[in-house]
């Protein structure tokens, strides 16, 4: 199989890769692009530690493949921070103990950001399901929607 | 001198017995003269044996002194997760 | 110098802080590197053959056509492993476990491995090998596999601890027996009585990222490997052991973890991607897929226990007994010892008797997995207690605080105990007000106890004072869930200084002496043991520093908050000196200021938990819900409290997961069907309520703060919290866990029938 040329925008950057035509997009990020903070956990789209941000849209990137990266916007969580202005996802995450041991951080940043980008003051049941495809083993969830509910006010311009 | 009580493991190892009186003052001495006194019992103190002493688990430090009169017990030692 | 780890009383000003984790800022932006975010030059990819049968003799392995696959460096298999294990039973089955000899002994054992150019060749060299596989009758029931017509997974396997000793080989290894006192006696004596038989089907620790290691072997026989593993140390020796490498020649780096829970604590494919390394002259990267982690790591055991317990009508128990049969996959090890040993560890009994089987099945190798052995035992005991409760008319609290365990009981498991909470996490749960909350129509509530031993080890610390002033930390127990700022906190604690000018770092095995794993809640208790004795060391050295800056004798010289002090009056009015003026002059003082540390942390407690849970249930389609869930754990001395905390909701998270939906399901054919994060359920967001958390502190008298390890005690008693909740939710005594939503509505429904 011959390599396929993909010319794609990561993080505002313009990006152009090879990739075969069966390779996923997490494969190319973490494989060809360095970027290794989309993490692999299962490679079939049920634990959301691969999360990325597709023009606009929250998708596995294990089950895209990266041919389909072709001319679109990809975010990925080493965008998030802003040089080294962390977003205040990532703040209030490390504030609130809301990550032990971090590998499914990535994914829930990427999907937290997602759904405060539409829905700036969710519920609690809303976040929550909106979060049920990012699987935790560690933290139990309790100081992960603790955190986005926080980072969400400051969001808002809510006072502490 | 001391009592020492073997978990239900070890003492078909031992004659059969549940308690032994041993005369040691510290672990180490305990867990050397266990082993002169039955062979069979020197693989399981090498490797898988953790010392009771007054209801203090003690699973490295041999040089544990024992009291007179202390309650000594060797048992299973315990993985973790 | 000794140190003294005996408890001392004092008011402290880092340790119960919440300062921000060191390693935090890596973690929220991808920065982190976990064990398959590591590349070495050249490096090849593996993928291991596994069988696809249940039980099976390997009569011959052809690799010819994949070694001349272009694009393939290596291909091993058992013959590139020889046995070097020189009798040691455990290290065999491990070698034999990461590489069949000569039979395939569940869905998933490795049969041969390959190392190639790209995952692509890898995979296709792997269709290249030819098995040629026999296969045999299987067994993967804990219960079927203890019948006589069920096939023998080994026959040199005769059951020990049975006198006389049998004859014919069986799949039951070993019995173990625990207690003290008369149980015929005491059940002849008790008014009431309750008998029932319990199951629980296998679980995984279910950590998000799979195994993963790059294993580089150079021809001069130095070795290095990076992986990810809750015990470098311990991998170093063991891939050691089975390689015939020398300890000193392999360095074991260990990656940031993405969980472990007992399952990074042994070693699955290392051993392999090193065996290949070495075969290719290559660096080799293993990362093990999903569905492999779930076939052919170590999941935990599935459970078979009966339990008896009798009590006069006042709650005072008289007898209680239990026969538990746990599988151990195909090798022999503990693990229903270990439920024997904790099932009524939380209880003061005259009269106990367990017997614990240790059963052979066709199914992977089963490791520790948080609390190992004792979350099932715990359900089956707490479940019968709860029976027994109802049975005589007494509040469920009430019956556990009647009997519970006290300094001076005797523990069901052997040693008399010193302090414990158990007691006081049972008043506390009682005044919660969880306790009294209104339940709704459907909805049922559930408590439950347990425990779980911690223990100390073999630990290590570096403590080095730079120049400035500030201080670099090198510890060696692996950091799986926020302990560098734990210990940072206690560094800052011990010397007097900011959290902030701490830092800790996680060493490889050729820049620390050894330390045993994170393993056994030891993590923080252990390694804060060592943390504090380097400091101490760190202090002393300092001392004379100051004594030698100020031309006094070190005699009159004293440390106080950080600082130190020129003692009595003839000295003026000098004024103190701080770490960094101290390190300042380090250079001429007589060099680099540290502090170092090699002990064994011993005599470490036990950890107390009392959990109460509401949960609600759909009778019409059986689905449950978790209402509310509180966890109220003693601590000794909580050092990061949010970290406490998160241990407490996390064991929790897992437990809830356990009891409602997990399990590992067979076909008839022996293949485990479900190998993966859709059809194994783990809990999601959407799952769970809030997870409330209740610290207590009953200080260890064998710490010098007071500090009992947490990590595990947590997912101990949510198995029967729940099956208490739901059987009072559903009128029906809940036996057999995961309580999915079939089995309520088979309860439901059989007792409409009955």
């Amino acid at each position: 199989m011959s390599s396929i040329a993909v010319s794609t925008t990561i993080n505002d950057d313009d990006v152009e890769f090879l990739c075969q035509p069966d390779e996923t997009l997490l494969d190319v990020l973490r494989n060809r692009l360095g970027l290794m903070g989309s993490k692999e956990g299962c490679g079939t789209g049920d634990c959301g530690a691969c999360s990325t941000i597709m023009d606009g849209r929250v998708v596995c990137s294990c089950l895209v493949l990266g041919a389909e990266a072709q001319g679109r916007k990809i975010e990925t969580i080493e965008g998030m921070a802003q040089g080294s202005d962390l977003h205040p996802l990532q703040t209030k995450f490390i504030e609130h103990a809301a990550l032990q041991c971090g590998i499914c951080t990535p994914g829930f940043l990427i999907a937290a950001k997602a759904l405060l980008d539409r829905n700036p003051d969710p519920t609690e049941t809303e976040i929550r399901f909106w979060l049920a495809g990012n699987l935790c083993r560690c933290t139990g969830y309790d100081k992960i929607v603790r955190a986005v509910q926080d980072a969400a006010a400051e969001m808002r311009g809510e006072p502490a | 001198m001391v009592d020492v009580t073997l978990w239900s493991g070890l003492r078909p190892l031992a004659d059969h017995q549940e308690v032994v009186h041993v005369e040691a003052r510290t672990i180490r001495e305990l867990l050397r003269k266990l082993a002169e006194r039955y062979p069979g019992l020197r693989d399981p103190i090498r490797g898988q044996v953790a010392v009771a002493v007054d209801g203090v688990i003690f699973r490295d430090d041999w040089s544990q002194e024992l009291p007179e009169d202390a309650e000594v017990m060797l048992i299973r030692r315990i993985p973790g997760g | 110098m000794s140190f003294d780890s005996a408890y001392q009383s004092r008011k402290f000003n880092s340790v119960g802080t919440r300062p921000l984790r060191p390693d935090g800022v890596d973690k929220v932006t991808g920065r982190a590197r976990y064990g398959a975010d590591f590349n070495m030059p050249g490096q090849l990819v593996a993928r291991v053959l596994r069988s696809p049968h249940a039980h099976a003799r390997i009569k011959s392995i052809d690799t010819t056509r994949a070694a001349s696959l272009k694009g393939v460096k290596a291909v091993v298999t058992a013959a590139d492993l020889p046995d070097l294990t020189d009798g040691d039973a455990s290290l065999f089955a491990i070698l034999d476990n990461c590489m069949a000899r000569t039979k395939a002994m569940y869905d998933g054992h490795a049969v041969a491995a390959v190392a190639a150019i790209d995952e692509k060749t890898a995979k296709a060299a792997l269709k290249l090998i030819a098995v040629d596989y026999e296969v045999l009758p299987h067994v993967v029931d804990v219960d079927e596999a203890t019948r006589p017509e069920a096939p023998v997974l080994n026959e040199t396997v005769f059951t020990q601890g049975v006198e006389p000793a049998p004859t014919t080989p069986s799949n039951v290894a070993n019995r173990s027996e625990f207690g003290h006192g008369d149980i015929a006696a005491g059940f002849a004596q008790a008014d009431v009585i309750v008998e029932r038989s319990y199951k629980t089907e296998q679980t995984h620790q279910g950590y998000i990222e799979p195994h993963a290691c790059v294993a580089n072997c150079s021809p001069d026989g130095t070795a290095d490997l990076w992986v990810c593993t809750q015990g470098h140390f311990v991998f170093r020796q063991t891939c050691s052991d089975l390689l015939g490498l020398e300890v000193s020649k392999l360095r074991v780096t260990s990656s940031e973890i993405g969980g472990g829970f007992g399952g990074k604590t042994h070693v699955w494919a290392e051993p392999v991607a090193l065996a290949l390394s070495r075969k290719a002259g290559r660096p080799v990267k293993l990362v093990m897929s999903r569905a492999e982690v779930f076939r052919a790591s170590g999941p935990t055991s599935a459970t078979s226990i009966d339990v008896k317990i009798g009590a006069g009508k006042d709650g005072t128990i008289t007898a209680a007994s239990a026969t538990l049969r746990y599988s151990n996959g195909p090798y022999a090890d503990m693990w229903a010892e270990l439920g024997a040993m904790t099932s009524f560890a939380c209880y003061d009994l005259e009269n106990v008797k367990t017997v614990g089987l240790e059963v052979l099945v066709n199914r992977p190798k089963v490791a520790a997995y948080r609390a190992p052995s004792a979350p099932m035992a715990a359900f089956a005991v707490e479940s019968a207690m709860d029976e027994l409760a109802a049975k005589i008319g007494m509040d469920a609290v009430d019956l556990r605080i009647k009997n519970v365990a006290k300094e001076g009981s005797r523990s069901s498991y052997g040693p008399v105990y010193g302090p414990i909470g158990i007691g006081p996490t049972l008043e506390a749960a009682k005044a919660h007000p969880h306790m009294s909350a209104p339940l709704r129509k459907n909805q049922g509530r559930g408590m439950a106890c347990g425990f779980w031993f911690n223990f100390g080890g073999q630990t290590c610390t570096d403590l080095n004072v730079n120049a400035d002033g500030t201080v670099s930390l090198a510890v060696g127990t692996v950091d799986v869930g926020g302990s560098r700022a734990s210990l940072s906190l206690i560094a800052a604690e011990e010397l007097g200084i900011p959290y902030e000018d701490v830092k800790a770092v996680v060493s490889d095995t050729a820049t620390l002496g050894y330390n045993d794993m994170t393993d056994g809640s030891r993590g923080t208790f252990s390694t804060s043991m060592a943390t504090i004795s380097a400091a101490r060391n760190a202090i002393e050295v300092m001392r004379k520093r100051a004594a030698l800056m100020w031309e006094i004798p070190p005699e009159d010289v004293y440390w106080e908050d950080g600082h130190a002090h020129a003692a009595g009056t003839r000295h003026g009015n000098r004024a103190p000196l701080s770490v960094k003026e101290i390190a300042a002059e380090a250079a001429n003082t007589g060099g680099p200021v540290a502090g170092h540390s090699e002990l064994v942390a011993d005599g470490a407690g036990v950890s107390f938990a009392t959990h109460i849970c509401d949960i609600e249930v759909d009778p019409e389609t059986g689905s449950s819900r978790v209402v509310r869930y509180t966890v109220i754990q003693d601590a000794g001395k909580a050092v990061h409290p949010a970290y406490v905390e998160g241990q407490y909701q996390g064991g929790a998270a897992q437990g809830i997961g356990w009891a409602l939906n997990e399990e590992y399901i067979y076909g008839e054919d022996g293949r485990l069907q479900n190998p993966g994060f859709l059809d194994y359920r783990i809990p999601v967001c959407s799952d769970l309520p809030m997870i409330d958390t209740q610290i207590l502190e009953i200080p260890n008298p064998n710490h010098p703060y007071g500090v009992r390890g947490v990590g595990e005690t947590s997912i101990v008693p949510p198995l029967a919290a729940i099956a208490n909740a739901v059987s009072k939710a559903v009128g029906v005594r809940m036996t057999h866990i995961p309580i999915s939503p079939p089995r309520i509505l088979a309860a439901l429904s059989d007792d409409k029938g009955s």
